[in-house]
């Protein structure tokens, strides 16, 4: 039995072809995997959002019939938040998790190839629904009832897929954590950690506490809908609005389990191309900590509009407010670090700092909508669209790509065209602007949101807001073009890959060998 | 991996699945925390909304009176449902009486049910409500209309602020 975690393929590299893939228990294999996936869907979703983005472009209803539009907006959310950003983070983690704290590999190998194909197939389950009766789920991926009860044969195919994917992301979270707690080479305390570790340390407690809880929800959805229960029809004494708390408790932990590995990717970037330690580690430690903590207890400033007791409000507008806090702590840290860097502005870090500047606009943007009297203006409209996409698309998903472009080399042995880097750059950072910025206006002069028509005075910034659209969207190509021209080949990556950076994952070659650290390094 | 370092792993991440399996509970437990704290925080619980009050102990108080509106909403359709009396002003600690009208118009016999609320949030547990038609399923013959009952009681303890309170009935159908 104590042999039988042995493989003997540890002298020599992966299987060929296609099995390779199958069969694979390494953390660099299965983190290539979600990676790869996570880009497929983000593609995939663009699509869903550029259908959406192509009916707005004018008034009335030109291309798709408005099921068919409330479909993709459902699926452009799910698609993105499940599909895109979270596979990402979570292939980012198995790449460097292991190679940032000394391990050899992911502490429960064969469940992390287990988590990935359960993501697939939920995704293929989910994507699926488009093709029975009635057709995707279209209530919005909030899946608020009583209407997500009105989905056909959809319904019970997307709760299922949710299911996977919940236990999928919860297997992860289970993995990130006994690798970080048990599997770090000798000398690696907690406090010497790489910024990008401990965030998702945090972040994989936060999946283990909120997704059971989601997954709870769409099980109480799935038992109304079929077994005649009334956790949320009013008529057999439920209520809807319970179905809105379970929701966000998830939810709003969900929108940090999204964006705190964000924050750490940032912090290794920024202070990289500052040539500079990172400001305040510590602080930073205890402020992805502080946030974490918070988003617990903020959940209901998503849903002051249905009504709720004076002390309700000022407790959910004043613990929202607080939130800003340790965010402003960790920007001023980002600041910081800067300051009096030697800052070159490689596409890594180029993205970061695209990052703190844009997801800084979001921040503000939430801070206005945690203010009761104000959001009951902004609820529901295109406002709340243009604050949740600053944070997701040139937060999340700009340090993403950030993350991409600072440990490409490391992954393939090859640099990059840092040309067509710095082009797929600014115009991503462009387009995006040109996308979300005009949403704002939108939102404030009352436009609604997931609505495939709108009154004529909405439609100039509806027309601008679809051409930063279509430029943010085929910007895109040129990232994947990018991406496999460097696999493919370029200059030799040397181990360090760039002028000053510290951490393990910069001591061993590049490519990273198809195993690392079977012996643990000495950490000073 | 060998021997400790397995068990180690395995040790923890069983602990962690506890911890999954805890927070699974957790979103059940969502549920009647929820009546909990509608109940504490005044927002009336929606067991107390649909039970009997008692009028014992009151007696009207004189010089203060107060307008209660009455509304009916029927939200998955069906049914004709309105308030026989739109406004209606009564004394705070005194007895009244009141209907509502509701006519079935599917074909054939259905039970319905009126799910209450109360408005202003904080005046829900001042209003007592002694016999109602919502307190039981109501079943109707095809096409059958006929008027209910709801007899209440503005509690005389009434905060002060409030003049205006208003009772709104949600109709649903449960079916034959």
């Amino acid at each position: 039995m104590a042999h039988a975690g042995h493989h003997d393929d540890h002298a020599h590299g992966p299987p060929k072809g296609i099995v390779r893939w199958l069969t694979t228990t390494n953390h660099k294999d299965i983190g290539t995997m979600y990676l790869v996936f996570s880009l497929a869907m983000f593609l995939l979703g663009g699509l869903f959002a550029f259908v959406v983005r192509a009916e707005l472009f004018q008034p009335g209803l030109q291309l798709v019939d408005p099921a068919f539009f409330n479909q993709m907006t459902t699926m452009h959310a799910l698609v993105m938040v499940f599909g895109a950003v979270m596979p990402a983070t979570v292939g980012l983690a198995n790449w460097m998790i292991p190679m940032q704290i000394g391990a050899a590999d992911m502490a429960l190998p064969r469940m992390n190839l287990f988590s990935f194909w359960l993501l697939f197939f939920a995704f293929m389950l989910l994507l699926a629904t488009f093709f029975v009766p009635g057709g995707a789920p279209a209530a919005g991926w909030t899946l608020y009832p009583p209407l997500v009860l009105q989905t056909g044969e959809a319904f019970p195919m997307a709760i299922f897929a949710i299911h996977l994917m919940g236990a999928s992301s919860i297997m992860g979270a289970i993995n990130v954590i006994v690798t970080i707690v048990n599997m770090r080479a000798p000398g690696m305390t907690l406090l010497k950690m790489p910024l990008f570790s401990w965030s998702w340390l945090i972040t994989a407690y936060l999946l283990i506490a909120v997704m059971p809880v989601f997954a709870g929800g769409v099980t109480m959805l799935l038992t109304d809908y079929f077994f005649q229960t009334s956790f949320f029809n009013a008529a057999g004494g439920g209520d809807p609005v319970l179905y809105q708390h379970v929701f966000w408790f998830f939810g709003h932990p969900e929108v940090y389990i999204m964006i705190l590995p964000a924050f750490g990717i940032v912090s290794e970037v920024i202070s990289t191309f500052s040539r500079k330690p990172i400001f305040g580690y510590e602080a930073m430690v205890y402020a992805i900590a502080s946030i974490a903590f918070l988003s617990f207890i903020v959940w209901a400033h998503h849903m002051f509009t249905v009504g709720m007791p004076l002390a309700g409000q000022l407790f959910f507008t004043l613990s929202t407010m607080l939130i800003a806090v340790p965010t402003g702590v960790k920007v001023f840290n980002w600041t910081a670090t800067m300051w009096r860097g030697s800052i070159s502005f490689e596409p890594p870090m180029l993205f970061s700092l695209a990052f703190l500047f844009l997801f800084t606009i979001g921040g503000f943007s939430g801070l206005m909508m945690a203010i009761v009297p104000s959001d009951f203006q902004y609820h529901d409209t295109y406002f709340i669209v243009a604050h949740f996409h600053y944070v997701l698309v040139p937060g999340a998903v700009f340090a993403i790509m950030s993350a991409v472009y600072y440990w490409l080399p490391k992954w393939t042995g090859h640099m990059y065209d840092m040309a067509l880097a710095k082009w797929h750059f600014w115009l991503s950072a462009i387009f995006v602007n040109v996308l979300f910025f005009p949403q704002h206006f939108l939102g404030l002069a009352g436009m609604p949101r997931r609505i495939p028509d709108y009154a004529t005075q909405f439609t100039e910034w509806n027309m601008v807001s679809s051409i930063g659209a279509f430029g943010f969207g085929l910007s895109q190509i040129l990232f994947v073009w990018l991406i496999v021209k460097c696999v493919r080949g370029g200059e030799r990556a040397t181990a360090g890959v760039w002028d000053y950076q510290h951490g393990l994952e910069w001591t061993v070659p590049s490519p990273a060998p198809y195993h690392t650290f079977e012996k643990a390094p000495e950490v000073r | 991996m060998s021997g400790p370092a397995a068990g180690r792993n395995r040790s923890l991440a069983a602990r962690l699945v506890l911890m999954a399996a805890g927070s699974f509970a957790f979103g059940f437990a969502l549920v009647p925390l929820y009546d909990v704290v509608c109940e504490v925080t005044g927002i009336g619980s929606r067991e107390r909304l649909s039970r009997a009050g008692t009028a014992e102990g009151q007696a009207p108080v004189d010089g203060r009176t107060v307008v209660v509106e009455f509304t009916a909403s029927v939200p998955a359709g069906g049914w004709v449902f309105e308030p026989v009396a739109p406004t209606m002003e009564v004394q705070p600690g005194r007895l009244y009486e009141t209907h509502y009208r509701a006519r079935n118009l599917a074909g054939g016999a259905v039970t319905g049910q009126a799910v209450p609320s109360v408005a202003p949030m904080r005046a829900a547990r001042y209003f007592v409500k002694t016999e109602c038609f919502c307190f039981t399923p109501q079943q109707f013959a095809a096409g059958e209309e006929r008027e209910m009952a709801v007899r209440f009681v503005v509690d005389r303890e009434l905060p002060p602020g409030i003049d205006r309170l208003t009772l709104s009935y949600a109709f649903y159908d449960m079916g034959a």
